[in-house]
This record gives structure tokens, C-alpha cells and sequence, in this order.
């Protein structure tokens, strides 16, 4: 059976959420704390939500010096499947496993919703078998969703097919309204939207859950 | 007697001559100060208490009750719910980010202090008018604060509500709720139980923030802004980072039985935690003040043992355990020191002592209980405004005559509270069922990495200033009513209750008697209603250029319902100013009104004093509140989901009305129309008599609704029909308001949605 470890730093606050729509989606996790570097038991990485080390500084930057970091590097590097939700998509651009970079939100807000996406892409291990166009209802939460990028980097992810998920209508001020992307292998995905929060029903969508199974297929 | 150092400290004469009293030799200046914060109006209650004694507090669920950090509830299959609510309103008054910040932060400590898991906080706030720079400053920032601080902490900010009054200009109101989880066996009490074992000082270093925050500040009224830039130093400054890892070492400290007690440092810092939990033990303590780690160097014992430095806990640990706590705070980055000891009582009283090393020097020696419990308790003057009836009766709306335009005043009642709750991490731990927006907020009932139930647990707040204002006593029944509709609205069973006492000076007769006036109000309903009050806080001194604020108490409502069965009424994409409401009705539906007078009928009484139309559109703040028949509540409350299974939407009446609740119901829920059918007096149309609910029924169970009113023995009424696209209600000539209500839903929508937002951001 797959199993994800689910990566926490002090001041995460998703992983339990993380987990038991992992769990919900057939896989099985465990939890990591943040000065773990041994990996190899992990069928994928996820680096959940939260404000790791209190996003002092800005998010991910401090989080960039765990330990746990330099073994995902080494993970990811080897092909191993690793997903930033949230905090883990601003900590994975800021140790340089994803491009870009997630600023401010333009209302310089903070911002809880539920908003619609768009599949743009098959080339991550969230969205391998979920046909392109499909549109999810899934939650965002987070004050630095921005996702900014220079426009030659843009081309190539547009031009990759590494444009993973798109806002129906931009909340953030997003380049190219991107929620989410994948590295030049398609193994690393990262993404604004939280599936964890869309996976029960009774929540308001299960359409996260469809992603998460991707995950555990693989 | 010197006219000194206890007069600048807050206290009476009298006070310092008990003091002298109790110790039976003057005390010294670090003795006087521990006196001063903790016989203060913040730490004693010394004003309230001989009034809150006459709440009912006991229950069948109640396994706590008021006394401790936090009320505690049992709800079934194991699990335990811990409620608290608290004013931060002082603090965010001088500097509104970090006062509401520490706000959240301080009674989440409470909270976990219990064993439990915070998993919600609920925010209500009392504001100015946002028609000036200031006050939209004040509000914006104080939403920063609760935003900045909860999110960041990982506890969901899942509800709270909104009240716009002139009163509140200069003095908001920032109350702040509480909600957390435990496996019932979790639960611990704040005792410093066994001789020799260790008090240890857990998470930030003390500083000179907030010293004398609770005599100082919250205990006196302050006049002008220059007043309240003079008080910024004793504001506390909060680190949420520090009190997540806070929270995740206590818990695991915990969970693994390593501590036998365990307190949070709030108000009054160190002197209220080591004397309290020395206290409740019936024991002593000796803190050796050389061993607290400081921020700032040169801090002197009294400021050490009065500052209210934010994210502290003081754990009592047995010796054996105490290599296993400190393991568990490394882990956690959480900065762990011995403090002190718990010691024997001499000649049956157990001291506190304050010494220059463990062993050293005495700098103060006070007994622990004559700090914690034994503040001299004042039974003040109470006094009935003398010009109350005048101006009830000059102000009269129910005696109103001219023309009214009745689309405008509903398009002014309606407040978009969502750039509010939008900036709230309001989902965190997969348990936000009904979200904020709502009626009552319902959150499974699951310990987040733990226990799981099928159940939910159903929480509101809700208070109303201008209803108390004209009459504290009816005022408090039906804000309690309301909060019971909100929470019973969900389907859930209302259970408990704990209450926030906003109030003007102590000093004056008739705020003391606001406040009598509040605790009968509220202990007739609660009796009624089932729902023991489980805990509260008192915030006194609340005025701005010398006038006492409108008395505002705020009930924190908790139900319990079970999930198994769940129909979610919520539509599944949450209204905002950009998007429409999804789900608009398949078939024809029936809105049905449940309890309270037939408001066809001209003969009825419908009284408007209060009612948001008559002062806030009208400005009238006169008049008489609504009677309520308390036994008719419990029985829709009994009854209500029954009617719930039959219905596509339930909302409660409150605030505006039947006019604002029909609104509220196409705009939170249908998307459709609706069509009231005959005519209704505005005084039907905007009385706020909560305790009732309109219900959108699909024709086919319209028959079966009004069934079942019968048969519980319930007033119902079909008002209109759900259909088209426009909200119309005739109105009747008893007050001239020209052609009722005939509005579009989308010109509806376009006026309410984001309405807030615009009114702050520009």
C-alpha cells in the first residue's frame, strides 16, 4: 500500500487534515517530524500546510534549513514524488525544487474560500488520470498565494505542459491565474489549493479526494 | 497613610488597610503589587461576583463549571468540550492588532490548560460607526489581529458576528470564544498538588510588556485617544508561532501524563498563576525570581511577577517526570524552567513566597488564597436610570407616522460579514460542516490527529446591545433565545452556555444595575431553556469621554447534535461579490413561519423598541422590547428537527425581523424569490422577536409541517411563496410605508454582497 510521509515543521498546522484524506483516498501515512532525514520508506513526500517556523522572515525561508529539506532534495532528485500543499508550495519555490515564487495576495489580504480550478495539465502525480478541463471545487487559504514568475520561465511552463492547475477566476493576483505547477520531471507538484479540504462531502466537495487518489496510484 | 504607591496601584484605602489586615504587618512594595493586580476588577471580579452567583451552572453535562480555566461538557461517546469566552477590549482599543491578537492567544491557553485541543474560535465584535478614518482603522486592524494570530496559530476562527453602534466609537468591543476537544479522560485542573514537586515555567521569556495590563488598563475607564496613547506600554505583544508550539508541547506533555497540573499566565502573570494553582491545592509555593528567564535585563521582582508577557504556561511536575518534560519541550523548541516548588502549609496556610534564590532571601511572603480567592467583594449601589422611562417613551417607535421606504431600509439592515470570516482560516481540521455566514457555525466534533466521534457540536454568539440598553433583563432572555435559535437551527440540542458581561463603570449605580438587571435576565432563560452557564468573564470600565457603553452581554452558545443522518442545507459555493449563488430551487416551495403571534393579524402586539429598524433607520432608541414566551422556545427547540427534515432551508428570526430574515434566507439560501401573500404591518415586518423560524418547504411537505406544529402545539403560518425573482411583501397602513417591500434579487445581491468591505476599504 502507498505510503506518504507527511512532513511537519513546528508552526504546521494541515498534516492531520493531510493524513486522514490520505488515508480516506486508500493510502496510509505517517507523520515526520521536521529533523527527519532518513526517506526511504516513503512511496511520496508531502509537505503540508501551516506557517512553518511561524513564516517569520517569509514563507519558506526558514523552513529552507530543516533537515528534512536536503533529504527531499535528494528524493525529489531521484524521482520520488513530492507534493507542497499551501506553505509546502511556498517552501518547495524557496528551496529551489519549484520555480516562481508565492507573493502577497494583491488584496493583501489573507484569503479562506472555496474557489473553482481547471486541470491544465496530466504532468503531475495529482492529476495523472484526471482529464484536462476538468473544473474542481477546492479551498484556498493563505496571505502569499501570488504566484509570480518572469515571463521566459512562464513559456517554458506553459510551453511543458507544467502549468498544473488554473484559477476559473483569479483570487490572488496570480501569474497566468496558475494555482499550481509541476518540475521539468513531472514528480514535484505544488499548489495553492488545499485537496485535503475537499474530501468529504459534508465539508461542501469531495473533488480533492480525486487528486489524492492520483497520489496513492502511484 | 501615604497617598501612594497602592493609590497609583488601583487600590482603595480600604483595600490597603485589609491588606494590613490579612498579613497583620504592612507590606512591602512587591507584596502591595501582587495585591493590586490580583484584587483588581479583572482578576477578582469583585464588583460582578455577588451576582453571578445567582446563574444557574449545574447540568447533567456539566463536568466543569464556572471557577476553572474554561467550562467542560460531556458530550458523549467519550468525548469532552471545553468553552470559554473572554474580552479583550481595552487592549485592542489602544492598539487594536495586537490587543485583539492576544486576545485569541490568551484564551486559547485557557482552553488547553483544560487538556483540551482548541479546534474553533469565535469572534463578535462592537464597533463605531465606519463613517470616520479611525474607526474603520480601528476595525480593519482589529480583524488583521484576529486573522494574523488565529491563522498562524492553527486554530480556525469559525465564527463571530458583527454590531455597528456609536457607543463603541472609542472603546470596540473585542470578545473572543473559545472551543476545545479532549478525550474525557484528558481532562486536568489547574492544582499544584504535591509537596516538593516542581513549578516549571513553559514558553516565552517574561518582559516588560503589559505590566499592571489588568489594573491598569482594564480596570479604569480612559477618556480621550491621547489617554490611550499614554497606556500603550501595557499592552501585550503576541508571538502565535510561540504558542503553537506551545500548544503541541502542553498537549503532549499531556497525553504522555507527565504533568499533574498545569496553568496558563494570563492577566496578572506569574502572581495569578503560582497563587492560584497554589491555592486550589490548598498549598504553598516558593518561586525563586532568579530562575524566571527575562526579555530585557534589570526587570525587578515586581515587574517580573507582574508582567503579562504573552505564551507562558506554568506546568507542575513531579520530580521523576521532570527529564521526560524537558525532552518534550527541546522537541518542541519550547524554552522549559524550575521555577519553583510546592510546599507544605504552615499552620494550615499554604504561602506563597517570593525568594531571591530557591533557598535565599524573602521578598515577599503573602498566603496564596488571600491573593487568589479572598479580594474584598462589593455589593454596590444599583440604581435605575432616572430618565430610562422618558426616553423610552418619547422614543417610541411603535407610535412612528410619516412615509418610509421600506427597500432601502432592508438593503441598509442587510451587512456582508464575509470580509470578515474570508480572512479567517475558517476550515482547518476538516470540521467546518455549516461555516461561518450562517445561523449557527456546526463543526464535527473530532480531536484533530485523535478521537472521532459521529457527532457536532453547534456554536454562536450573540449580542445585542440596543435591546439591553432598553432593557438589560428582557434584553439578555432574548439574546439568549437567539443564541439557542442559532445553535437549534443546525439541529443541534443547545446544552451550555458562557457569557461575556460588557459594562460601563462599576462606580456608577445604574451600570451596577445593568448588570443585576442581565444576570436575572439571563439566569430566567438559561433556567428555561436547560442551558447552564458554564463560565464568563466581566470586562467593567468600558466608556469613551465619560459615557458608560450601551451593556452589552455576549452568550456563547454550544448544541450537540448527531451527524448520522446529515442533510446539509448550505449551498455548495459560499456567496461573494463576484459570484451567484448556486442551487436556485428546482420546485415550488412554501415559506412557513413556526411561533410567535400571527403576524397578519393587526389586533396583534408586535412591539418595535430595540428592533435594528427603529434605530437604525429610523433612530428612534425607545419603546419596548418584545415579550417572549420562553416555554414556547423550548418547545420549537425540542421540535426543530422535525421541521428541519422536512425543509429545504430553516433559518431563525432575529435581528430585522421577519423582513431581514426572508432576506437573508434568498440571499444565504434559495436564490429565488419570494412572494409574501396578504399584508403585514411594519411593526409584524420588523419586530425582533427571536424564537421563531421561517422554513422554506416544498409544497408536497407543507401539509406534514403544519401537522407537526400541531401536534407539538405550535403557532405556524404560511407567509408567501419561494418563486421568481423578486422579494415582495405588502405592507398594512398602521405605519405609512408606501408599497411594502418590492425589490429584485439581484439589486438585492449587487446592495448587500461585499457591502462591508466597501464601507471599510474606502
Amino acid at each position: 500500500m502507498h505510503l506518504s510521509g507527511i512532513v511537519v515543521f513546528p508552526g504546521t498546522n494541515c498534516e492531520f487534515d493531510v493524513a486522514e484524506s490520505i488515508d480516506k483516498a486508500g493510502g496510509i501515512s505517517q507523520l515526520i517530524w521536521h529533523d527527519t532525514t532518513d526517506l526511504s520508506k516513503f512511496d511520496s513526500i508531502v509537505i503540508a500546510g501551516g506557517f512553518a517556523h511561524g513564516d517569520y522572515l517569509r514563507p519558506g525561508a526558514i523552513a529552507k534549513f530543516s533537515p528534512v529539506m536536503s533529504s527531499i532534495e535528494r528524493f525529489a532528485n531521484d524521482g520520488g514524488t513530492v507534493v507542497g500543499i499551501c506553505n509546502g508550495f511556498q517552501v518547495l519555490t524557496e528551496v529551489g525544487l519549484l520555480p516562481g515564487a508565492l507573493q502577497k495576495n494583491d488584496s493583501l489580504t489573507f484569503i479562506c474560500k472555496n474557489v473553482e480550478i481547471v486541470v491544465s495539465s496530466n504532468f503531475s502525480p495529482l492529476t495523472k488520470n484526471i482529464e484536462i478541463g476538468t473544473e474542481l471545487l477546492i479551498p484556498i487559504n493563505h496571505f502569499s498565494g501570488n504566484f509570480t514568475v518572469d515571463s521566459e520561465t512562464l513559456k517554458v511552463l506553459e510551453d511543458s505542459g507544467r502549468v498544473v492547475f488554473r484559477y476559473k477566476s483569479n483570487p490572488n493576483g496570480s501569474t497566468a491565474s496558475i494555482a499550481g505547477i509541476s518540475n521539468e520531471t513531472g514528480n514535484v507538484v505544488g499548489l495553492m489549493p488545499h485537496p485535503e479540504r475537499a474530501s468529504d462531502i459534508l465539508l461542501g466537495s469531495e473533488d480533492g479526494l480525486r487528486l489524492l487518489k492520483n497520489l496513492i496510484l502511484i | 497613610m501615604s497617598n501612594s504607591l497602592h493609590v497609583e496601584l488601583g487600590l482603595t484605602d480600604e483595600e490597603f488597610q485589609e491588606i494590613k489586615n490579612v498579613l497583620k504587618r504592612d507590606p512591602n512594595d512587591l507584596e502591595l503589587a501582587m495585591y493590586a493586580v490580583m484584587w483588581s476588577e479583572h482578576c477578582s471580579y469583585k464588583s460582578s461576583r455577588v451576582h453571578l452567583k445567582r446563574l444557574p451552572t449545574t447540568g447533567p453535562r456539566v463536568l466543569v463549571g464556572p471557577g476553572e480555566n474554561a467550562g467542560v461538557i460531556d458530550a458523549g461517546d467519550g468525548m469532552a468540550v471545553a468553552l470559554r469566552i473572554e474580552s479583550h477590549n481595552h487592549p485592542s482599543a489602544i492598539e487594536p492588532t495586537q490587543g485583539a491578537a492576544t486576545g485569541a492567544g490568551g484564551i486559547l491557553r485557557d482552553i488547553f490548560t483544560m487538556g483540551a485541543r482548541p479546534i474553533a474560535l469565535l469572534d463578535p465584535l462592537y464597533v463605531g460607526p465606519l463613517d470616520t478614518p479611525r474607526h474603520k482603522w480601528l476595525l480593519e486592524s482589529i480583524v488583521r489581529g484576529i486573522s494574523s494570530y488565529g491563522n498562524s496559530v492553527g486554530v480556525p476562527t469559525v465564527g463571530g458576528e458583527i454590531h455597528i453602534e456609536p457607543c463603541f466609537g472609542e472603546n470596540p468591543l473585542v470578545n473572543v470564544m473559545c472551543v476545545g476537544v479532549m478525550p474525557v479522560e484528558r481532562l486536568i485542573l489547574a492544582q499544584a498538588s504535591g509537596v516538593g514537586n516542581f513549578a516549571i515555567l513553559l514558553g516565552s521569556r517574561t518582559g516588560r510588556d503589559g505590566i499592571g495590563g489588568v489594573s491598569v488598563l482594564a480596570s479604569q475607564e480612559f477618556n480621550s485617544q491621547a489617554d490611550s496613547s499614554a497606556k500603550l506600554p501595557n499592552v501585550q505583544v503576541g508571538d502565535p508561532y510561540e504558542e503553537k508550539r506551545l500548544i503541541e508541547a502542553c498537549l503532549e506533555l499531556l497525553n504522555q501524563k507527565l504533568v499533574v497540573g498545569i496553568q496558563d499566565l494570563g492577566g496578572a502573570g506569574l502572581t495569578c498563576a503560582t497563587s492560584e494553582t497554589a491555592a486550589r491545592a490548598g498549598l504553598g509555593m516558593d518561586v525563586d525570581i532568579n530562575a524566571v528567564p527575562l526579555r530585557e535585563p534589570n526587570m525587578n521582582s515586581v515587574e517580573i511577577m507582574t508582567s503579562e508577557s504573552q505564551e507562558r504556561m506554568l506546568a507542575i511536575v513531579e520530580p521523576v517526570a521532570l527529564q521526560d518534560v524537558l525532552d518534550v519541550c527541546r522537541k518542541f523548541e519550547i524554552r522549559a524552567t524550575v521555577v519553583g516548588t510546592v510546599t507544605e502549609p504552615e499552620n494550615g496556610v499554604g504561602y506563597l513566597c517570593i525568594r531571591n534564590g530557591l533557598e535565599g532571601e524573602i521578598l515577599a511572603k503573602v498566603p496564596a488564597k488571600s491573593l487568589a480567592d479572598e479580594a474584598p467583594l462589593y455589593n454596590r449601589p444599583l440604581k435605575r436610570p432616572s430618565n430610562l422611562d422618558e426616553k423610552l417613551s418619547t422614543q417610541n417607535p411603535n407610535s412612528l407616522v410619516g412615509k418610509f421606504d421600506l427597500n432601502a431600509d432592508i438593503k441598509e439592515l442587510l451587512i456582508d460579514e464575509s470580509w470578515i470570516y474570508r480572512q479567517y482560516d475558517h476550515q482547518l481540521f476538516l470540521n467546518t460542516v455549516i461555516p461561518p455566514g450562517f445561523d449557527g457555525t456546526l463543526l464535527r466534533l473530532n480531536e484533530p490527529g485523535g478521537l472521532k466521534t459521529s457527532k457536532a457540536v453547534a456554536i454562536s454568539t450573540d449580542g445585542n446591545p440596543t435591546w439591553c440598553a432598553i432593557d438589560p433583563m428582557q434584553g439578555t432572555i432574548l439574546t439568549v433565545v437567539e443564541g439557542a435559535m442559532n445553535v437549534a437551527v443546525t439541529g443541534s440540542e443547545p446544552v451550555a452556555i458562557v457569557n461575556c458581561l460588557n459594562l460601563g463603570s462599576p462606580e456608577h449605580p445604574e451600570v451596577m444595575w445593568q448588570l443585576s438587571e442581565i444576570v436575572n435576565g439571563m439566569s430566567e432563560a438559561c433556567l428555561a431553556l436547560g442551558t447552564p452557564v458554564v463560565g464568563g468573564n466581566v470586562s467593567l470600565y468600558n466608556a469613551n469621554d465619560g459615557e458608560d457603553i450601551d451593556p452589552t452581554p455576549v452568550i456563547g452558545t454550544l448544541g450537540i447534535r448527531d451527524l448520522v443522518g446529515y442533510k446539509s442545507q448550505v449551498p455548495k459555493v459560499q456567496k461573494s461579490s463576484n459570484e451567484n449563488v448556486s442551487d436556485a430551487l428546482p420546485s415550488t416551495n412554501v415559506i412557513v413561519l413556526v411561533g410567535g403571534p400571527n403576524p397578519f393579524e393587526e389586533s396583534q402586539e408586535f412591539l418595535l423598541g430595540g428592533s435594528s429598524w427603529a434605530t437604525k433607520c429610523r433612530n428612534l432608541k425607545g419603546g419596548y422590547l418584545p415579550k417572549i414566551d420562553l416555554g414556547e422556545v423550548k418547545t420549537l427547540i425540542k421540535a426543530i428537527h422535525l421541521f428541519i427534515e422536512k425543509s429545504n432551508a430553516v433559518h431563525d428570526i432575529s435581528s430585522g425581523g421577519i423582513g431581514v430574515g426572508l432576506a437573508k434566507l434568498i440571499l444565504n439560501y434559495l436564490n429565488t424569490g419570494i412572494e409574501v401573500e396578504g399584508e403585514m404591518s411594519a411593526a409584524a415586518l420588523f419586530c425582533e422577536l427571536p424564537g421563531r423560524v421561517v422554513l422554506s418547504v416544498d409544497e408536497k411537505n407543507e401539509k406534514s409541517v403544519f401537522e407537526i406544529a400541531g401536534e407539538v402545539g405550535l403557532p405556524i403560518y404560511r407567509l408567501g411563496v419561494a418563486r421568481g425573482n423578486r422579494f415582495v411583501v405588502k405592507t398594512s397602513k398602521s405605519i405609512d410605508c408606501g408599497n411594502g417591500i418590492d425589490l429584485e434579487i439581484d439589486e438585492l445581491k449587487k446592495s448587500y454582497l461585499g457591502n462591508l468591505e466597501k464601507l471599510v476599504i474606502q
